[in-house]
């Protein structure tokens, strides 16, 4: 059992969502992001996912954009994501580190060797998000084989008809991306969202967590109502750049404001699991 | 003997290893595409889109259903004949095709080698070739009830294009554009706001072409519905690289059965610049199988190919890696981070290139050369001085390498240089070059 199945299947027990926490490895800088990685379970963080940074995002909004050419400017390359990982897993055996990126600096570090040096630095899955089941040969079943999980994304574009195609392969959990849109952006129909993940779930026993437009305790609750995760990641990018100072540099305040909010939002998903314990589910 | 008289010699004679040939139209000229051979160069891509290990469909998982909607609305409109009739009948009366084949008299006596032709897309409504691509795409929108077109422009003549058509048709239009690139080719911006469109700057990034391209995907991420993606060059993810290469094809059909017209036989050599590679791939493309047709694509070496992130040569500079929906050569660093690159033209300025080039670099069947800015620029003035011409600074690079390479050639050598638009676009960027003259 992987470190993901492991972590669901705890929370399940304990009849609570996933909090899923995304930030972008070395932004601003190695030190701040190491700091901030080992900080994040103890405010709350089931699972983390920690973004590789490329100079091209183009699922992703003016945030996370902004944080990824804040780590490549400090120096952060794919051998720094997976150094980050090694790092945080000497400190923590259980939390899942899911990486997530884009192909590209995947396939010019090589294929294998990257699933080699991630499997033996402590990661436990991959999110790549220009890696539709369609490109599935590239690194997909290749990944599986390597031990790491694959973890897909599905979306309000992703219809009856191509869900099976988008589970196929897909380990760990599911990701619901809860609006057609790049990552900050708008905030999510509730209601539709309850309907999406019950639709996913009619066809794989996997979890499935929700993400885009979460911003807040509340909005965490709501969703952590319905699905088994609720990923939160602009948000905690904003967090962690309203500290910023004038010459971009980060700190001890970077963290803590970032350990702040993960709280706040540890509360409402925890907060959430209490209503649907009792059967009362919150609605929108 | 008359134009129609030699195209049909050129149907009967031996030159041609065709077994049939299928006509179709283009302006008021009827054309003959030879019916492929077994071992034909033209076969590709693979119902995958891939051209060998180039192609394929990089995008996320939002954007997936809606690709696979246009491939197959895109196949459909490929086999109804109204499709193509409506095509026609727009680039005849409105884009003015067949663009012509002018021989470019003083200049191969300036030259003194190669007997020098024009395939004067620069005559086409709009003033390049990029017209060609955007009404094929706007019709197949127009088909699949979308009336929202999003596009991504570098020199702003695909941008330009784009809005022309979209006034046309009566659609919204937002075009994508560096903010760098809205500073350098402001005409553009100017008379795309003329013609009705919204023009974004876009801020993010280095603020040229890959960041415009970024930036139109992040849109219709966002706008599923209702928006149409009209990508300019020949990239990005299947079916646009064989789509926009489709109907780029006119060029190098034309091209052919203009030559024949002219001379009686197929051209020795055809040269075109490139920056996603439409131009190229639309003049190339038909001569593929003719392997006796020597095939050169010009990319942009800016200030020299040894200045690091100092050009935009992908093929020559780059390596094989996957952006904006395909795998192909690209410009990047050692730890797969894309270079912002450079060029004087805007056009050529993308640090990436068409899936099919990279294939055709590979196969050995194009040979790629690069010119630098200072080239083009000389290029630019050669032209404009020896044939009243003034060509955009694009094809400017593909002619700079004729002037070195013509006069290595015979006299009967009969070469073809895609003038893929024309300057106007560029006069502040030349005089400037020129020191202060603007
Ligand atoms: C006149 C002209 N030629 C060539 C190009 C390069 O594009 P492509 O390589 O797709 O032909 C452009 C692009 O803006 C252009 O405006």
């Amino acid at each position: 059992m992987s470190r993901i199945d492991r972590r669901f299947a705890q929370l399940r027990d304990k009849r609570r969502a996933a909090l899923v926490t995304f930030v972008m490895a070395g932004d601003p800088d190695p030190a701040t992001s190491r700091a901030l990685l080992k900080a994040l379970p103890q405010a709350g963080a089931d699972l983390i996912e920690i973004g590789m940074p490329f100079t091209d995002p183009m699922a992703d909004g003016p945030a996370i954009q902004a944080a990824g050419l804040r780590a490549l400017r400090a120096g952060m390359t794919l051998h720094g994501v997976l150094h980050l990982v090694a790092q945080f897993r000497e400190s923590d055996a259980h939390t899942p580190i899911v990486l997530m990126g884009y192909y590209n600096p995947i396939y010019v570090y090589g294929v294998e060797k990257f699933l080699v040096d991630a499997k033996a630095a402590g990661a436990d899955g991959l999110i790549v998000v220009d890696l539709p089941p369609e490109e599935d040969a590239e690194l997909c079943l290749p990944a599986l084989r390597a031990g790491l999980s694959f973890i897909r994304l599905a979306t309000p574009t992703t219809d009856e008809a191509r869900l099976p195609a988008v589970l196929a392969n897909t380990s760990g959990f599911v990701y619901y991306v809860s609006i057609a849109g790049i990552t900050g952006a708008g905030r999510p129909d509730y209601s539709r969202v309850a309907e999406a993940v019950a639709r996913i779930k009619a066809h794989t026993p996997l979890p499935v967590a929700v993400g885009f437009g979460v911003k807040d305790a509340s909005a965490a609750a709501i969703i952590a109502a319905h699905a088994d995760g609720v990923v939160v990641g602009s948000a905690l990018i904003d967090a962690l750049a309203g500290t910023l100072d004038g010459e971009g540099r980060g700190g001890e305040a970077a963290v803590k404001a970032v350990s702040a909010l993960v709280r706040e939002l540890a509360s409402g998903v925890a907060g959430a699991a209490k209503n649907s314990a009792t059967g009362e589910k919150v609605s929108a | 003997m008359d134009a129609m008289a030699r195209l049909t010699s050129w149907m009967d004679g031996p030159a041609l290893p065709v077994e049939a040939a299928r006509p179709f139209k283009s302006g008021n000229m009827t054309l003959q595409t030879p019916i492929l051979q077994p071992n034909s160069l033209r076969q590709g891509p693979d119902a995958h889109g891939h051209f060998g290990i180039f192609g394929g469909r990089f995008v996320a998982e939002t954007l997936m259903p809606l690709i696979l909607s246009l491939e197959k609305a895109y196949e459909e409109a490929r086999a109804d004949p109204a499709y193509h009739a409506e095509l026609q009948n727009l680039l005849t009366h409105y884009v003015g095709r067949p663009s012509p084949l002018y021989f470019a008299e003083r200049m191969t006596q300036h030259l003194g080698g190669a007997k020098i032709y024009f395939k004067r897309e620069e005559l086409n409504h709009t003033g390049a070739h990029k017209i060609n691509n955007v009404l094929g795409q706007i019709l197949l929108a127009r088909r699949m009830g979308k009336k929202r077109i999003i596009a991504e422009t570098g020199a702003g003549q695909h941008g330009v294009a784009t809005a022309t058509a979209c006034a046309r048709f009566g659609l919204e239009c937002i075009v994508y554009m560096g903010a760098v690139d809205v500073e350098r080719q402001k005409p553009n911006v100017f008379r795309m706001n003329m013609l009705g469109a919204k023009v974004v700057p876009v801020q993010s990034g280095a603020r040229t072409l890959k960041d415009a391209m970024n930036e139109a995907l992040r849109d219709w991420v966002t706008n599923v519905e209702d928006t149409f993606y009209c990508i300019g060059t020949a990239a990005g993810p299947h079916p646009y690289p064989a789509m926009v290469r489709d109907f780029q094809c006119v060029i190098g059909e034309e091209t052919r059965a203009q030559m024949f017209a002219a001379e009686g036989r197929l051209p020795d050599s055809a040269f075109a610049c490139i920056g996603g590679g439409s131009n190229a791939i639309g003049l190339f493309h038909p001569f593929l199988d003719d392997r006796s047709v020597e095939l050169y694509g010009v990319e942009a070496a800016g200030h020299g190919l040894n200045v690091e992130n100092g050009h935009a040569a992908s093929l020559a500079g780059g390596r094989p890696g996957v952006l904006h929906g395909n795998r192909t050569y690209l410009l990047m660093d050692p730890e797969g981070q894309i270079l912002e690159g450079h060029s004087i033209s805007a056009g050529l300025d993308y640090p990436g290139i068409g899936p099919e080039h990279a294939w055709l670099k590979e196969t050995g069947r194009v040979t790629y050369l690069s010119a630098t800015d200072e080239e083009a620029l000389a290029a630019f003035h050669l032209c404009a001085q020896l044939e009243g011409i003034i060509p955009a600074l694009e094809p400017a690079h593909a002619l700079a390498r004729i002037i070195d390479i013509a006069p290595t050639k015979p006299k009967d050598h009969l070469m073809v240089l895609g003038l893929s638009g024309r300057g106007d676009k560029d006069l502040a960027t030349v005089a400037g070059s020129l020191g202060g003259m603007e």
